[in-house]
C-alpha cells in the first residue's frame, strides 16, 4: 500500500479469531468440495482442450460431449480420459471428435479403450498446450500492465450495457476517453441461470450483453486498442457467478479478461442454484482465475441490498471472510481478491456518513492486501437524479479517504434506465473531481480513539466473530439452510443444476486442475 | 406590483416566476464539440418549440460525443381543469387502518403473491413493498396483520407464478418490473395476464404491476387491475388492497 490510509484501532484477537473461524468453516466444506465434480467443471476442461462451437441444434459442443458421456455413465471418471481415449481411437484433435460426436456419429463411450500408456502420453500432451495457452495470455496481460501503467487507485470502473457488443464497443471506447479505467461488460438478465455458455457474437440482450467468448474477445480487442490511445491499461470485467462459473472463467483466461464477478455463495443466495454446485464451481473457477492472474470480485453488496446496511452490517464482514477463505483454498493470492462491500445506508439516518466510513475502514483494515470493491447507493436512489448525484459524491468521498481500491462509479439515474453516455460521463466527472480534490485526505485522519467510527467498526466485527461462530456450531451448508445469509433460505438438496453434481469417481482425473495447482502451490512456497 | 395568479386552465413550467416556461434539458449529440455542435444543439432544442434557448454548458465526451445542458422557454401549457387523474385513486390509510378497514370489510385475511418475472432479477422494488422492513418507516405488507405474504423473489416464469396463485388461493398478485429494455417489461406483463386468463384465474385475482416504468395508465391498458410507479410507498399499495378487496366483499 502506497497510499496513506487512516488507522483503525481493531481489537487483534478478534481480528485473528474472526479468520481462524472462517477457516474452520471453510476447510467443513472444502471437504464436500474435493469429493465432488459438475458438468461445468467437465466442460470447463473440454474448453480448454479446445472444444467449442456448437452442433447442428445450436447445442454449445462442451455441453455435447459432456452429456455424452454423462449419460453413457462415465462422467465420474473425468471427462479427459474420455477426450483423450477418443482422440487416440479416432485420430482427431479434441475438436474434430467433439464436432463428430455432434453430428452423432458415434459416442465417446462406444470407443474401445485404447493402449493406456498413449492414452495417457494424449492426455498430457492436451494439458501442457491448454495450460501453456493460459500462461501465455497472462504474461500478455502482464506484460501490457506494466507497459502502459497501472492507473492510481480507486480504479474508476463503469458499466456498459446496451445488449448489443457492437455498441457496448461505442460506450466503452468513450468511456474509457472520459477516464474509465475498467469495463464491465453487463450480462444479459438470466444468464446466469442457463446451463451452458451462449456461442457467438451477439446484438440482443436484455438489460445486458451475453457472455460469450466472442464477445469476449471483441470487447478485448477494442479496450487494447483504446488503451494505447490513452496510454494507460484498461481492465475488462465480465460475471462468472451463475451455473457456468468455471467454463466463463477458462473463457476469460483464453481472452484476457482482468476481473470477473466470482462469489462463493452469490448464486446459491441469489439465484436460487444448488448449493453443492456453487461451491464446487467456485472452487475451479477460482483456481482458473488464481492462475490467470483475474481479480475476482465477491458480492457482498447483495446482502444489504435487500437487508438493512446497518443491522446486518456484519453479514457483509462475515461473507467477506468467507470468500477470502476460499479463494486462499484456490491458491489465490490475496492482490487477485476484490473483496465485495457498498455504500447502501438509507440517506436520512442521521451520521450515515460515519457509519459508511466505519464501514469501508472495517474492510480496508481487514483485508489490508486485498483490493477492496466497493459499490455505489442504488437502493436508495429514487429517480430523484439530482439527490442520487449528491450521494454518489459523498460515496466518492469515503472511498477515497477510506483507501478503497476499486470505485464502481454510482449512475445518477440508477433505477430508472441503463446507463446514458452522459450519465458514465458525469459519473467519472464525479468520481475525479473528488479523488483529485481530497486526494491526501486519509494521510490527515485520526479517528477518535472510542469514537464513533472506531466503536463501530469494533462492533461489527464482534457481531461478524459471533455469527461465525454459530456458522462453525452448526456448519456452512446448515447456516445458508437457516436463512442466516441475506436473510435467504436455501436448501442443500434444492436449486437449481443440482443434477449436474457428481461424486468423483475412483479413476477420476482432472489434470488441468492439478497441473495448475502443481504450479500455484510451487510458488506460494 | 401583484404577483401573476396561477390560470389552472393554462398552466406552464414555473422556473422563477409564473408562466415563464422554464425548462432544463440534458442530452448528448453524436458529434464532436465546437461551435458548430452548441449550434447543432440550439437549433434542435428551438424545433423542439422552446425559445431563448440557452447552451449553458457542453463538453466533449471524446470519440465525437458532446454533452449539452440546456435551458429554454416553452410556449406550450395544459388545461390542468380536464385532467383526469391517472393514478390509483384510494382514500390513503396507514397499517393500523388497513388492517381494521380489512377486518371490518373483508372479514378475513388478504392472500397476496408477489414476483418479479421474466428475465428480470431485481426485487428491490418487489422487497421494499412486501418486506417486513418496508421503506423509509413505512413497513411492507409481511407486517400487516391482514396479509399473508408469499414472495416468490426474482425471475419467475408466468406459469409459475399462475400455479402458486392457484396454489394458495390467492386474492392478489403483484408483479414487480425493474430493470427493462426495449420495452422487455411490457412484454413479460402481458404475458402473464395472458396466462391468467388462459388458466381461467384472471377475474379471481386483484392484478397490480409495479415498478419505476410502470403507470397506472400502463398497468390498465396491459389488463391489470392497478400499477404503481416510482415514490410507491407499501401503504399505498396496502390502502388500495383493502379498498378493492371491500368492494369485491360487496
Amino acid at each position: 500500500m502506497n497510499k496513506k490510509i487512516p488507522h483503525l484501532d481493531l481489537d487483534e484477537n478478534l481480528v485473528r479469531r474472526a479468520r481462524e473461524l472462517a477457516k474452520d468453516v471453510t476447510d467443513d466444506v472444502q471437504r464436500f468440495i474435493d469429493a465432488k465434480s459438475t458438468t461445468s467443471v467437465e466442460r470447463t476442461v473440454a474448453r480448454l482442450y479446445g472444444i467449442d462451437g456448437i452442433d447442428a441444434e445450436g447445442v454449445p459442443l462442451p455441453n455435447v460431449v459432456v452429456d455424452d458421456v454423462k449419460n453413457g455413465g462415465g462422467i465420474d471418471r473425468g471427462i479427459a480420459y474420455w477426450i483423450a481415449n477418443g482422440c487416440v481411437a479416432k485420430s482427431m484433435t479434441p475438436q474434430e471428435l467433439a464436432e463428430a460426436i455432434g453430428r452423432r456419429e458415434f459416442s465417446l463411450m462406444d470407443l474401445p479403450p485404447q493402449n493406456e500408456g498413449i492414452v495417457a502420453e494424449k492426455i498430457d500432451e492436451m494439458t501442457r498446450s491448454a495450460v501453456k495457452r493460459i500462461a501465455e495470455v497472462r504474461e500478455m496481460r502482464d506484460r501490457m500492465l506494466e507497459e502502459l501503467g497501472d492507473p492510481p487507485q480507486p480504479y474508476l470502473y463503469v458499466i456498459v450495457a446496451t445488449g448489443n457488443i457492437y455498441e457496448d464497443v461505442v460506450q466503452a471506447r468513450a468511456a474509457v476517453k472520459e477516464g474509465a479505467d475498467i469495463v464491465a461488460v453487463i450480462r444479459s438478465t438470466a444468464q446466469s441461470l442457463l446451463d451452458y455458455v451462449p456461442y457467438g457474437a451477439t446484438t440482443e440482450g436484455y438489460g445486458g450483453t451475453y457472455a460469450t467468448q466472442e464477445n469476449f474477445k471483441i470487447m478485448r480487442r477494442a479496450l487494447d486498442e483504446v488503451q494505447q490511445e490513452v496510454g494507460r491499461y484498461v481492465r475488462l470485467t465480465n460475471y462468472a457467478s451463475g451455473l457456468c462459473m468455471p467454463e466463463i472463467s477458462a473463457m476469460g483466461a483464453l481472452e484476457g479478461l482482468d476481473f470477473l464477478l466470482n462469489d462463493s455463495m452469490y448464486g446459491i443466495l441469489f439465484r436460487n442454484i444448488n448449493m453443492i454446485r456453487t461451491f464446487v464451481d467456485q472452487y475451479t473457477s477460482r483456481l482458473i482465475s488464481a492462475y490467470s492472474h483475474i481479480t475476482i470480485n465477491t458480492g457482498e453488496d447483495n446482502y444489504i441490498k435487500t437487508s438493512d446496511p446497518i443491522d446486518r452490517a456484519h453479514t457483509v464482514t462475515t461473507s467477506q471472510l468467507i470468500n477470502e477463505q476460499f479463494a486462499l483454498k484456490s491458491y489465490m493470492k490475496p492482490k487477485y481478491m476484490g473483496i465485495g462491500h457498498a455504500f447502501e445506508i438509507d440517506p436520512d439516518v442521521p451520521n450515515g456518513f460515519l457509519y459508511e466510513i466505519a464501514h469501508a475502514m472495517l474492510t480496508r483494515e481487514l483485508f489490508p492486501e486485498a483490493t477492496p470493491k466497493y459499490m455505489p447507493p442504488t437502493r436508495h436512489m429514487t429517480g430523484n437524479i439530482f439527490k442520487g448525484y449528491a450521494m454518489n459524491t459523498l460515496y466518492n468521498l469515503v472511498s477515497i479517504m477510506t483507501g478503497q481500491s476499486i470505485q464502481l462509479l454510482g449512475m445518477l439515474t440508477e433505477a430508472v434506465h441503463t446507463p446514458f453516455l452522459q450519465d458514465r460521463y458525469l459519473a467519472i466527472s464525479n468520481a475525479k473531481y473528488v479523488f483529485n480534490n481530497a486526494k491526501n485526505i486519509g494521510g490527515e485522519i485520526v479517528f477518535k480513539r472510542d469514537g464513533f467510527i472506531q466503536k463501530r467498526a469494533n462492533e461489527v466485527l464482534e457481531n461478524a466473530v459471533k455469527l461465525l461462530e454459530h456458522v462453525k456450531e452448526v456448519g456452512l451448508i446448515s447456516a445458508i439452510e437457516e436463512g442466516t445469509f441475506g436473510d435467504i433460505a436455501r436448501k442443500r438438496d434444492e436449486g437449481k443444476g443440482g443434477d449436474g453434481v457428481f461424486s468423483k469417481g475412483e479413476d477420476y482425473y482432472n489434470p488441468i486442475l492439478e497441473s495448475m495447482v502443481d504450479e500455484l502451490r510451487g510458488e506460494r512456497v | 406590483m401583484s404577483v401573476k395568479k396561477v390560470n389552472l386552465s393554462h398552466i406552464k413550467p414555473y422556473g422563477d416566476q409564473m408562466d415563464d416556461g422554464a425548462v432544463q434539458l440534458s442530452f448528448t449529440l453524436p458529434v464532436s464539440n465546437g461551435p458548430r455542435a452548441r449550434e447543432a444543439a440550439r437549433q434542435l432544442v428551438s424545433s423542439m418549440g422552446f425559445s431563448e434557448v440557452q447552451i449553458v454548458f457542453s463538453e466533449d465526451l471524446g470519440d465525437d460525443f458532446t454533452f449539452f445542458v440546456v435551458y429554454g422557454r416553452t410556449e406550450k401549457f395544459v388545461d390542468y381543469d380536464s385532467i383526469k387523474a391517472l393514478g390509483v385513486e384510494s382514500p390513503k390509510m396507514d397499517m393500523e387502518q388497513v388492517d381494521e378497514y380489512i377486518s371490518t370489510n373483508v372479514r378475513r385475511p388478504v392472500t397476496i403473491v408477489g414476483a418479479t418475472i421474466g428475465t428480470d432479477a431485481h426485487t428491490v422494488g418487489l422487497d421494499s413493498i412486501l418486506n417486513m422492513k418496508g421503506f423509509h418507516g413505512d413497513s411492507g405488507l409481511e407486517r400487516y396483520k391482514m396479509f399473508k405474504v408469499y414472495n416468490l423473489g426474482s425471475q419467475v416464469a408466468p406459469t409459475e407464478l399462475a400455479k402458486k396463485v392457484r396454489d394458495v388461493n390467492a386474492d392478489v398478485v403483484l408483479v414487480s418490473q425493474v430493470v427493462t429494455q426495449r420495452n422487455i417489461h411490457i412484454k413479460h406483463l402481458t404475458e402473464l395476464v395472458d396466462v391468467l386468463e388462459a388458466e381461467g384465474m384472471r377475474d379471481k385475482v386483484l392484478l397490480i404491476a409495479g415498478g419505476p416504468r410502470i403507470t397506472h395508465e400502463l398497468a390498465v391498458e396491459l389488463g391489470y387491475d392497478a400499477g404503481f410507479g416510482a415514490g410507491t410507498m407499501p401503504s399505498d399499495v396496502a390502502s388500495y388492497i383493502a379498498s378493492e378487496m371491500a368492494k369485491r366483499t360487496q
